[in-house]
């Protein structure tokens, strides 16, 4: 994976690289491996003394209710706001594979909540559903049903998982889209001549194929679900209604940053670390059998 | 599609236009409320606009929320304005010289240093939150754009674009720049550079997004209420104590919030498409 042709310099390359080496030493490998070695510690929160108790932090963390929880949650989450962003995003693709007019519009219509910030789109869907004035809100209690995600947390969870959902739909319909368009046209047309209708067309021949696409997407969903959707907990719900929504990424921030605990946060720093290492392993090793160079 | 069926055609552009509706809705009810006074927004809902719009947009822009600390939002979408192009220019300019690096030189180490880059990947900042925070202290960088923006700089996403690109470019050009006694620092100027110009137009696109969206670091480091960006700052006027949540400055600032971004891709659509795209795979 080299240039045939390459230049014969001694410091030049080492000049180059040296930006993002340095950043990438002191902002990335030096505090990861500082997470590593504190979550191997207890430290009281002045950070003035500290011991080294080997797995205990881990041992702590997996026998504490709460952080199970925590993962229950964050599985909860992920699951339904992949769900939800994957079919709506692929039933959008379809849709305008076929619409031949206005697909421009359409595209560029449903792409843009892409460039929201997740923590605004959890700011636009909580004013929907602001129990005292949010239009949705207001229009379920005009047919009975008094919704209030303060205190129901299984509402709180339906209302991030929403406006997790809302932005990572774009997302999702563009791969789709791009996935669609590769098919080949022949094939289809094939299958019609057959007489096969589009609804069986689609199940036995268009899904299968797309299955590199949905798998890729699936990886990127669920780090997205994981990760990116911090600002939408901590600006909505902050974790409540009684922990109702603390997904993983955010427990790190409340035990560490407000609640001080910092081996405990270490320690489920280093758990997050694994699982983003495993789904990058993953997401890599499946696509390094498509990428040609 | 391949058949005539006119039917399945008018529900798909039903759907689709309802499903336009449903991704459209939040926008349209907030830019709504952001046009009302305060009192209209108390327990009813407003179907349509109101009068306040410019009125609520100058309070928002020039004096912030009250309630939140009063910090004028031109002041946070500067801040955050900074901070974007920080991010993008950064991370553009030092991937693309690593990548060259990695490509078109042969030197000790060269794989090392790829493996380093490509470590970075699995790191994002959300996994190393205290300690990265403690080093930026220790650097003095808390409340500033250096802070900001240095520790989201690195990137190992734009570096593989790069290389890939790179990789694609016919080595002829690099043996005719040889040929001509160009040395490697003028081929990458003269020539590499040029040809990389759509693949940094895209970057440029997806990396401002990304830079303006950043939520959790600015939040951590910015302690200063003159340094907080956007994005972050509006999750401050979400918990007010005892007075009414002004929701529509709220929804104003939301919509500030949205516009730079939301803008760049509907104008650099065709850029935006094909960074998301390349940077994926």
């Amino acid at each position: 994976m080299q240039k045939r042709v390459t230049f014969r310099n001694l410091w030049l390359p080492y000049l180059l690289l040296a930006p993002q080496v340095i950043i990438t030493f002191i902002f990335f490998l030096w505090p990861a491996s500082q997470a590593l070695f504190q979550s191997l510690l207890v430290e009281d929160p002045f950070g003035l003394r500290s011991e080294f108790v080997w797995f205990d932090n881990f041992k702590e963390l997996f026998a504490d209710p709460l952080y199970l929880d925590s993962m229950l949650i964050t599985a909860v989450f992920s699951i339904s706001t992949t769900l939800l962003a994957l079919s709506s995003g692929l039933l959008f693709a379809v849709l305008a594979n076929r619409a031949v007019k206005g697909a421009a519009i359409y595209k560029g219509a449903l792409l843009w909540p892409y460039a929201v910030a997740p923590a605004v789109a959890g700011v636009l869907w909580l004013f929907l559903f602001s129990p005292a004035n949010g239009i949705v809100a207001l229009a379920l209690r005009a047919v009975g049903y008094e919704w209030n995600h303060v205190l129901n947390g299984g509402e709180a969870m339906l209302l991030v998982v929403i406006a997790a959902a809302w932005k990572q739909i774009a997302y999702n319909f563009l791969f789709f889209l791009a996935g669609l368009q590769m098919i080949p046209k022949s094939v289809l047309e094939a299958a019609a001549i057959d007489g096969a209708r589009p609804f069986m067309r689609f199940w036995t021949i268009v899904f299968p194929l797309l299955t590199p696409t949905t798998f890729f997407l699936l990886v990127v969903n669920v780090v997205y679900a994981f990760f990116d959707t911090f600002g939408i907990i901590h600006a909505v719900t902050s974790g409540g209604p009684a922990g109702a929504t603390n997904i993983l990424v955010y427990k790190v921030y409340a035990d560490g940053f407000v609640g001080l605990d910092l081996g405990g946060s270490a320690a489920q720093s280093v758990v997050l670390m694994v699982i983003v290492v495993a789904l990058t392993v993953v997401q890599f090793r499946y696509l390094e059998r498509r990428v040609q160079y | 599609m391949v058949e005539n069926r006119p039917w399945l055609t008018y529900t798909t552009h039903g759907i689709l236009i309802l499903g336009l509706i449903v991704i459209s809705f939040p926008i349209y009810i907030a830019f709504v409320a952001s046009t009302h006074e305060v009192e209209d927004l108390i327990a009813t809902v407003q179907p349509w606009f109101g009068g306040a719009l410019i009125e609520n947009y100058l309070t928002v822009l020039q004096s912030g929320k009250q309630t939140a600390g009063g910090v004028p939002v031109s002041t946070m979408m500067f801040n955050s304005l900074i901070m974007a192009l920080g991010i993008m220019v950064g991370k553009i300019s030092i991937s693309i010289i690593s990548a060259y690096a990695i490509v078109y030189f042969r030197f000790p180490l060269r794989m090392f240093f790829f493996w380093i880059i490509f470590l970075k990947l699995m790191l994002p900042v959300e996994v190393r939150i205290l300690p990265t925070y403690k080093v930026v202290v220790d650097l003095g960088l808390l409340n500033t754009y250096a802070g900001l923006t240095l520790p989201l700089i690195a990137s190992a996403t734009a570096t593989f674009l790069f290389r890939q690109f790179f990789l694609t470019v016919p080595d002829e050009l690099a043996e005719a720049a040889r040929v001509y006694g160009a040395g490697p620092i003028r081929f990458f100027v003269t020539i590499l550079l040029p040809l990389s110009r759509t693949n940094i137009a895209a970057l440029a696109v997806i990396l401002f997004i990304y830079g303006w969206n950043q939520y959790l670091w600015p939040l951590l480091i910015t302690t200063d209420a003159n340094m907080t960006t956007v994005v972050m700052g509006i999750q401050r006027m979400l918990f007010v104590a005892d007075s009414i949540p002004e929701w529509n400055l709220t929804m104003a600032t939301a919509i500030l919030a949205m516009l730079p971004p939301v803008v760049v891709v509907l104008v650099m659509q065709r850029q935006f498409v094909k960074g998301l795209v390349d940077t994926e795979k």
